[in-house]
């Protein structure tokens, strides 16, 4: 089981209907499949909401896992995604007392280097926000611990894929031929 | 101008709308004002009271997959709906299409732990095709007519919907009832692109050792007769699933028997002999395959199936059609070439004669006329005896195993039984669903004691009702099935599989079913004829030998063709003669 540890990332475009997270959810579960992440938003195209998921597993067992998503009744298409086939970025926020900052000589370089920036200042704490991938914000932490950080919380992943069609623009207008075929 | 009338009325007048003139139920207090709409509607719907919401489902199964309607179950909130979970689950595992309605407390009160409260669409999204909530009046119709579109279309199977009390008593105005054909997100009947079909002909025409596997979805998709001419046409053996059987008649001379687990020689054998197996609306269940790595290593593997999620998910394929076993096999049909497979069909028939000589004999007849019958023996004997087409309805165990083999097939949808899930206490209410579903075909329930005892309540339903179903306990008072594993490989330690029972004859008395025992051979014939001849229930109590095993049998984890033949573990081999 040497591939069990691809980072696989899943795209569901699906109605927005009370209980959809769990019916995802609930694959997983079954197949003992740990969700790393998860974001869940609105997308492109109205009343159409698209979840976001990530999940170290291997490709065959992901295959399945996408017909089973898509199997459901209220999932428009599913999609699995390797990294190198989306744009994805993650949000990191930290939470370090003010005065140990203003000790640093190196803070402006520690921002500076990393691409992050400041949401907020106060005289306890300042918030400091990074977004970027997981070993990015993972740098950011690592290098922020020292200051004595209070709260560290990194988003779910958000991706859009490179690919120069969009599948289910596409799979939407089949439907509605569909539709039109049926009122017929 | 049109008036107001009850969320619950609606519902009612939906149901007609959708065509539904029995429903299964049992009521209760988040669903009293459906029930009291539906005093209101006898003259359109019957209600079938069970004694149990377990009965309910399961009728509700039984009339569904005798009649290929929608099955309908009303209950109330939750102990009724926690109650219906086995039969959902079962109806998903054996694509049956059913609409359970249950009552849920009222909106203002969900998740605060209210009486009677449980989640009910989070219990049973795992086990449904579709649940959903019903909050408002307003929502009833469109939930209703999705409800019925999805359970009966593409892959049937059970949808929930957990009506709350305020939506049934909120009063709007009644407009005309909408049927849903269309959901953007769901297409039940993709189209089969030529191209796919064009493949598999090809892969059919050249293949010098086809054989078909027929699984429920023939059925279910109506395409028994496509089957029938697509087999004649290109000479191919056809095996079934367990719920495949009777897509083909029995005596069939291309139908060669039941594929897994207890199934038959030939089928199962040449499942790892066939050049190209062509699998229709079956899953590949693992009582199926065996152990799926040595399962048809050899053979180009065809898959026919309207569930996209079913392709290379246990077993992977050469060649998938996404779509209607129907449209598929019709489309077939015309790209397949006459063929001929004299010498492939006849290594079925050698196979068949083995197994006539080694088990079937054994299995379905005795010498001794004072000691019980087999339990293949009672079978074969009460579908001889049934009458036209008659409906076999099993338990789950032995009884289902023999009866299953052993019951002649002459007409389709003629077999239910607990395939998928393996539900103990299925049969009765199931029998009393298909017989309310085909009153005009005899409906032959077995059953171990074991099974007919988790539901034996179900006999008030029966008495209530007269419902005519020939219920056969084949009584050994033991857990058949279990013993059976462990008198071969648990080293005969019978381990909580001993049972003492009631005497089933003075409980048939008491709901006044008319019953007999029988416990020698010699009495079979004599008491099988009175209960066929018998207008009402009748329940036939037969004394069985509790060391009668079933068999051919491939164990757990042997490939199929690795087929145990008897007692003494003597394994089939196949005469090669070229």
């Amino acid at each position: 089981m040497d591939n069990n540890n691809t980072l696989f990332t899943i795209a569901v475009f699906a109605e927005n209907h009370v209980g959809l997270l769990n019916q995802l959810s609930i694959i997983f579960t079954r197949r003992c499949l740990n969700i790393e992440s998860v974001t869940a938003s609105r997308c492109s195209i109205p009343g159409v909401h698209k979840t976001t998921m990530t999940c170290y597993s291997d490709r065959v067992t992901m295959e399945k896992v996408i017909s089973q998503i898509e199997k459901r009744i209220d999932v428009l298409k599913a999609f699995l995604y390797t990294d190198d086939e989306i744009v994805y970025q993650e949000v990191a926020l930290y939470k370090v007392p003010t005065a140990r900052l203003l000790d640093e000589e190196h803070l402006e370089e520690i921002i500076r280097r990393h691409g992050a920036r400041i949401l907020e200042i106060t005289r306890d704490n300042t918030i400091i926000e990074k977004t970027g991938h997981s070993d990015e914000t993972e740098a950011l932490f690592e290098e922020l611990k020292r200051y004595d950080i209070r709260q560290f919380v990194r988003s779910g992943r958000v991706a859009i894929t490179k690919s120069p069609v969009e599948l289910v623009d596409r799979f939407l207008a089949e439907q509605e031929e569909r539709k039109l075929r049926i009122g017929d | 101008m049109s008036k107001k009338i009850t969320g619950a009325e609606i519902i009612i007048k939906g149901l007609v709308a959708e065509g539904v003139d029995r429903v299964f139920g049992y009521p209760g207090g988040a669903i009293i004002p459906v029930y009291d709409k539906l005093y209101d509607y006898t003259d359109s719907i019957t209600h079938v009271l069970t004694r149990h919401e377990q009965g309910a489902i399961h009728a509700a199964q039984g009339y569904a997959r005798v009649s290929g309607r929608t099955g309908v179950v009303i209950v109330t909130s939750g102990p009724a709906a926690t109650n219906v979970i086995t039969g959902l689950s079962d109806a998903m595992m054996d694509s049956t299409p059913l609409v359970v309605i249950t009552g849920q407390i009222a909106s203002s009160l969900l998740g605060s732990d209210a009486f009677q409260e449980t989640d009910v669409v989070g219990i049973t999204q795992p086990i449904t095709k579709w649940a959903y909530q019903i909050r408002r009046a307003e929502d009833i119709e469109p939930a209703l007519a999705r409800a019925f579109y999805i359970a009966n279309s593409g892959r049937p199977g059970p949808v929930v919907l957990d009506f709350a009390k305020n939506a049934q008593n909120e009063e709007i105005e009644w407009k005309s009832y909408h049927k849903c054909n269309y959901i953007r997100s769901y297409n039940p009947s993709p189209d089969i692109p030529e191209a796919d079909l064009r493949r598999v002909a090809d892969l059919i025409n050249a293949a010098k050792r086809p054989m078909i596997i027929a699984g429920h979805g023939v059925m279910i998709s109506g395409a028994e007769d496509a089957l029938r001419e697509l087999a004649e046409k290109a000479d191919i053996p056809v095996g079934a699933t367990l719920l495949g059987l009777s897509s083909m008649n029995s005596d069939h001379p291309l139908f060669k028997g039941m594929v897994g687990m207890h199934g038959n020689i030939g089928p199962n054998f040449n499942t790892n002999k066939a050049d190209v197996l062509v699998c229709v609306g079956m899953r590949f269940d693992d009582r199926v395959t065996g152990d799926p790595d040595r399962y048809a290593t050899q053979a180009k593997i065809v898959h026919i199936d309207i569930d996209a999620s079913e392709f290379d998910k246990n077993i992977k394929t050469s060649a998938t059609i996404h779509g209607d076993a129907r449209k598929a096999l019709e489309g077939l049909l015309p790209m397949v070439r006459e063929n001929s497979h004299r010498e492939w069909v006849k290594t079925f028939d050698d196979a068949n004669e083995v197994e006539c000589e080694k088990v079937v004999k054994d299995a379905v007849s005795g010498t001794d006329p004072m000691a019980p019958p087999h339990m293949g023996e009672v079978a074969l004997k009460v579908s001889l005896a049934a009458g036209k087409d008659p409906v076999l309805v099993t338990d789950v165990g032995q009884n289902q195993m023999l009866s299953a083999r052993y019951f002649r097939y002459t007409a389709p949808k003629s077999i239910i039984t607990s395939g998928g899930l393996g539900t103990m206490g299925f049969g009765l209410p199931a029998a009393i669903g298909a017989k309310m579903g085909a009153p005009e075909r005899t409906v032959c329930y077995f059953a171990g004691d074991g099974g007919f005892q988790m539901t034996m309540q179900e006999l008030g339903t029966i008495m209530q009702y007269g419902t005519a179903v020939k219920m056969i306990v084949l009584n050994n008072d033991f857990l058949g099935n279990v013993r059976q594993w462990q008198a071969m490989f648990y080293d005969n330690r019978f381990s909580q599989t001993p049972m003492i029972n009631p005497d089933f004859n003075t409980i048939a008395d008491a709901y006044g079913i008319a019953n007999e025992k029988v416990s020698h051979r010699c009495d079979l014939d004599a008491a099988i004829a009175r209960m066929m001849e018998y207008p009402g229930a009748f329940l036939l109590n037969v004394r069985i030998d509790e060391c009668d095993m079933v068999f051919p049998m491939t164990p757990n984890g042997y490939p199929v063709d690795h087929i145990i033949l008897n007692e003494d573990s003597d394994i089939f081999t196949m005469n090669d003669n070229g």
